[in-house]
């Protein structure tokens, strides 16, 4: 069972990030390549977990949260440079 | 109680967080736990300019429930939107006017509708009184809003008494 | 038994993701486009989560709930980036909340 949900899982992500990064490529506005890129950080989140029971390892979580933590933050980052052109003010 | 512990719901966070990271409950971990959910709040309390009111945390339970129900069915409504045909949506900005007053409640009010069918918020007017709502496919404005304020509103500000 | 459940989170994660983005790339408008991250994706890696954490708990090592954190941490996030992303894009179409709302919607035209 799980040998034929995996593959399909697997393909599911991969066609989603590849759907984000188009969208990153094409834009058209700054706003819409951030949104791109936060929602391939959502999906590498979800491309590392399903590595992880792939491999059947925790050991992936932990990268999973990290990426989860960076993206949050790296969003705002960007997002608060193009509301106010500077991140700490 | 109040001394030692100013914060008494975020201390509860901080130890569940704990030992969700830790994914174990033997004693130590849940000993340790407990030191960081004491030590955290009090060596930060002076960047917390106003801790939320919650007066009924029970209350907020039963609203996280709903909430949790309502993420699934937004999902299924969503999707139905994303996949069928786009030229038939009416996507449009709404202004939901608030009753709410403490901050607190508001973030959880943006968030609740972020995260709930078809609704994005957007901005908060500067005098927060007014919320910025995206509706990916708006049918009746004043019915979404008596909705939003039934379903969402109603139990929040009763939740943190403001 | 344990498997058929994990499979199908896996499925239904998969799935969901795969509409988010679809949404992302599909959806005509800059703030319709929001709609599909937001929520999709969102419950697409809670399922895989999910199904992680059925995969792992069942291997008798105890349970395993560390994913929860992973999703609660999502589902937190999500709107603050969703509200952050509209907002810039309302900075950058100089729209505020007094000026853009109705029906008309806020055009694709930016200066980038």
């Amino acid at each position: 069972m799980l040998t034929i949900a995996m593959p399909i899982a697997f393909g599911c992500i991969t066609l989603a990030l590849l759907l984000n990064f188009w969208r990153l490529v094409r834009g058209p506005s700054r706003a819409d390549r951030i949104l791109a890129l936060d929602t391939m950080y959502i999906n590498t989140v979800a491309l590392l977990v399903l590595y992880g029971i792939h491999q059947n390892s925790t050991v992936y979580f932990e990268a999973a949260l990290l990426i989860a933590l960076m993206g949050f933050v790296g969003t705002v980052a960007l997002c608060k440079y193009l509301l106010r052109g500077d991140i700490i003010e | 109680m109040n001394r030692w512990l100013p914060q008494p719901l975020l201390s509860l966070c901080l130890w569940l967080v704990w030992l969700l990271l830790a994914n174990s409950a033997a004693p130590g971990q849940i000993l340790l736990g407990g030191m960081l959910a004491v030590a955290l709040p009090l060596g930060t309390k002076r960047f917390w300019p106003d801790r939320p009111h919650v007066r009924r945390p029970l209350r907020l339970l039963v609203y996280f429930s709903v909430l949790l129900w309502d993420i699934v069915v937004a999902n299924l409504t969503v999707a139905r939107l994303i996949l069928g045909p786009v030229r038939r949506l009416r996507p449009a900005f709404i202004r939901l006017p608030l009753d709410l007053t403490d901050e607190f409640a508001i973030v959880v009010l943006a968030h609740t509708l972020s995260l709930t069918p078809g609704t994005v918020s957007a901005d908060l007017s500067i005098d927060r009184r007014t919320l910025l709502i995206h509706v990916l496919d708006l049918d009746d404005e004043a019915m979404l809003i008596a909705r939003m304020k039934q379903r969402y509103e109603v139990p929040l500000k009763e939740i943190f008494a403001c | 038994m344990l498997e058929l459940f994990t499979s199908l989170f896996l499925l239904i994660g998969g799935v969901f993701a795969l509409i988010g983005s679809i949404g992302l790339a599909r959806l005509p408008d800059l703030f319709t486009r929001l709609h599909g991250p937001t929520k999709a994706t969102t419950l697409g890696v809670g399922g895989i989560l999910i199904a992680s954490m059925l995969h792992f708990g069942g291997q008798g090592n105890g349970l395993s709930v560390h994913e929860l954190l992973v999703t609660l941490f999502l589902f937190t996030t999500a709107p603050v980036s969703a509200y952050l992303v509209a907002r810039t894009m309302l900075h950058l179409s100089g729209k505020s909340v007094d000026t853009g709302t109705g029906r008309q919607g806020i055009s694709d035209k930016e200066t980038s």
